[in-house]
């Protein structure tokens, strides 16, 4: 076991899969002697060389394009662009193409591309650097996506990703790259698509991932001097979803909270709480709560964008507000 | 009719007789098959085609400058002779604009003529035009990767060697095709462009996807050779094609080749072109019609006389109607067709 920051974790990943298969190679804006925008791929293009490591102009389409033709015959590319705000550039790639070739041209070719970017917010980047887009992704057939909290779950689903013959989303969050966390010193992939408890408790779930992560940790230890006992769920894959883990959850605690950074309209929170409420609708004790971003761009302004996304004031009273809910009185009771 | 105008010159010259009536061959297959489409969609039998009519030429010429079935090809919906040439059959065509089971490009997934076969190498397109451009760039990338890595021996015939894709001249206005452009010019990628600019855009004519003249005038910005060739004239496209493919083979880099051609037909079975240009002046490419102009060649060669031409027709209306009975009787695809596929599954 040793102590891994995020970005060293997912270097790691790279590192490994490229030195087993020569197939695996990297592009994308500034990734070579730069080490890219968050230093993720520093010191690659040192070790496997230019070819391996690519440098493409600005120029999101032939990023996400070419790793597409290249992964159709048989290369396995690790395409990154730089924010996700700028995959927006590229989405007939990414939505149009990649994510349909395998079903429209009847399973002949196959898209195993990995298309790694960051999002987020905690830099005070604005509107255009900022988002969390995951929505965007999920919505769309034929696409796999991955959001790590940890440094372990980001090596371990990035190796899975690379494996997978699937193009995947590999959505990592601007603020986690310095964090710690352990990971074993062995290999080891982590299968897609597979939710983690993170935090055991028996009176409320809260459901998460990315960032978020931390702060329901957090708000969720803060609440046992309350006397309330939170689970926490960290999705890691956002799709597929992970509906088994979440319905065991919910089942126990009865009540749950939807936590994201992404804007609350539209967002993944919706599709989960529809999803449990139909499957959970005599079982759970409290309708489900969501906790989003309001519905604006994000200011720069860190002061600012503090006020648009969700803290720890509003996920506890969140969580408040679904343990003190009282069900209306049927007629005649 | 025309003069017989055409010239065997540089490396059409070196083609066979055997070779050149092959090439004639693929040229009628192609406008037959596709004539019968028409009739088929008129008839109410089938719902959508995209035709090839009047680009010939320049499909068959390309496709005969390759390696057949080895070099990666992305073609575009309107290839039809080309996918021809390279192996696609007149069934596997009549299975598409059916979309019947067992239909070659996509098990009836995708729209007809979307043209996949992985088995010819043939890669796929998009019905959203110009974003083949950044994915063939991207396999001629993964072309060279396997060179430089030494995986696979560059001179190796065996192998694909080069990426050609194909495109309309209202295509050149996307942005995906400067950024596919731009990374084969960098990297001097083993990647065609062929251009087949019949002049419309549906109905938009040249002139308002263009401040310059020509689509090849714009080869200069990424570094590479940009050529115009008649593209109805079949022994000069596959002249400057060839030039271009032994250059992607040597190392040399992309070529850009713009087929100056015509579609005398709407653009396709959801479009009445008399809304923007004259019937005078699609008479007037009539008579310049490829095949018209391949055949006075021929026959000035003495490789065809009115015998064998009727002999080719009798085998092509009888490869078309029996591709059309196969279609007609087979299956549509079972209802899990709709929702299997959408991921690779684990190997």
């Amino acid at each position: 076991m040793a102590e891994y920051r995020y970005r060293d974790a997912l270097r790691r990943a790279l590192y490994e899969e490229m030195k087993a298969d020569e197939r695996v190679f990297i592009m994308g804006e500034d990734v070579g002697a730069y080490g890219g925008a968050y230093q993720v791929t520093v010191g690659l293009l040192a070790e496997f060389g230019e070819e391996r490591v690519r440098d493409t102009p600005l120029s999101e389409a032939i990023i996400v394009g070419a790793a597409l033709g290249a992964a159709m015959v048989g290369g396995r590319p690790v395409a990154e662009i730089m924010y996700v705000d700028f995959a927006a550039l590229a989405m007939d790639q990414i939505v149009n193409q990649a994510a349909k070739i395998h079903y429209m041209f009847g399973g002949q070719f196959r898209v195993p591309m990995v298309l790694r970017t960051q999002q987020g917010t905690g830099r005070g980047a604005g509107a255009q650097h900022s988002q969390s887009l995951e929505s965007w992704f999920v919505h769309v057939p034929g696409l796999k996506v991955i959001a790590p909290a940890t440094p372990r779950d980001a090596y371990g689903l990035l190796r899975a990703a690379i494996h997978d013959d699937n193009p995947v989303i590999f959505l990592e969050h601007k603020g986690l790259y310095a964090v710690k966390g352990e990971v074993e010193d062995e290999p080891f992939v982590l299968p897609i698509g597979q939710a983690e408890v993170k935090r055991q408790g028996q009176d409320v779930t809260i459901i998460t991932y990315s960032r978020m992560l931390g702060l329901a940790l957090e708000v969720a230890e803060q609440l046992t001097s309350q006397g309330v006992s939170a689970e926490v769920v960290d999705l890691r894959t956002l799709k597929p979803l992970d509906y088994a883990t979440l319905e065991e959850s919910a089942r126990k605690t009865r009540r749950v909270v939807v936590l994201h950074e992404a804007v609350k309209i539209g967002g993944l929170g919706a599709e989960i709480s529809a999803e449990l409420s139909q499957r959970l609708f005599g079982v759970l004790a409290a309708p489900i709560v969501r906790i989003g971003a309001e519905d604006v761009p994000l200011p720069a302004n860190l002061e600012l964008e503090k006020l648009v996304i969700p803290d720890a004031q509003r996920l506890t009273a969140a969580v408040e507000a679904v343990m003190r809910y009282q069900p209306m009185p049927t007629n005649g009771a | 009719m025309t003069t017989a105008d055409l010239k065997a010159k540089g490396y059409a010259a070196q083609l066979s007789a055997e070779t050149l009536l092959d090439m004639y061959w693929f040229m009628l297959l192609s406008r037959r098959l596709d004539e019968r489409a028409w009739v088929l969609h008129r008839q109410g039998k089938i719902a959508f085609h995209v035709s090839a009519i009047g680009h010939e030429a320049t499909q068959v010429a390309a496709a005969f400058a390759i390696q057949r079935g080895v070099d990666f090809v992305y073609p575009y919906y309107r290839d039809l002779a080309m996918v021809l040439a390279l192996g696609v059959t007149p069934r596997d065509f009549m299975f598409s604009v059916y979309g019947k089971q067992g239909e070659l490009s996509s098990g009836g997934r995708q729209m007809p003529s979307h043209w996949s076969a992985r088995h010819l190498n043939i890669v796929t397109q998009s019905a959203v035009v110009a974003s083949q451009v950044p994915q063939a760039a991207g396999t001629a990338f993964a072309i060279q990767y396997r060179q430089k890595l030494g995986l696979v021996d560059p001179r190796d015939p065996s192998k694909p060697r080069l990426a050609l894709t194909c495109l309309g001249e209202g295509s050149t206005s996307q942005g995906d095709w400067h950024e596919g452009m731009n990374w084969a010019g960098v990297h001097k990628l083993p990647f065609i462009c062929l251009v087949q600019n019949n002049q419309y855009a549906i109905s938009v004519p040249f002139e308002l996807q263009s401040a310059v003249p020509n689509v090849a005038d714009r080869a200069a910005a990424y570094g590479v050779p940009g050529v115009v060739v008649d593209g109805n004239d079949v022994l000069a496209v596959y002249d400057v094609m060839r030039e271009a493919v032994l250059r992607a083979y040597n190392g040399d880099g992309p070529t850009l080749v713009e087929a100056k051609t015509y579609r005398p037909v709407p653009h396709s079975s959801d479009d009445d072109d008399r809304s923007y240009r004259s019937r005078e002046e699609v008479e007037e490419w009539k008579r310049r019609d490829p095949i018209l102009r391949y055949t006075e060649f021929l026959m000035a060669e003495g490789l065809l006389t009115q015998h064998t031409i009727a002999e080719y027709e009798d085998q092509a209306r009888q490869v078309v109607d029996e591709a059309q009975r196969e279609a007609e009787a087979a299956p549509y695809p079972p209802a899990e067709a709709a929702l299997s596929a959408v991921y690779a599954p684990l190997e």
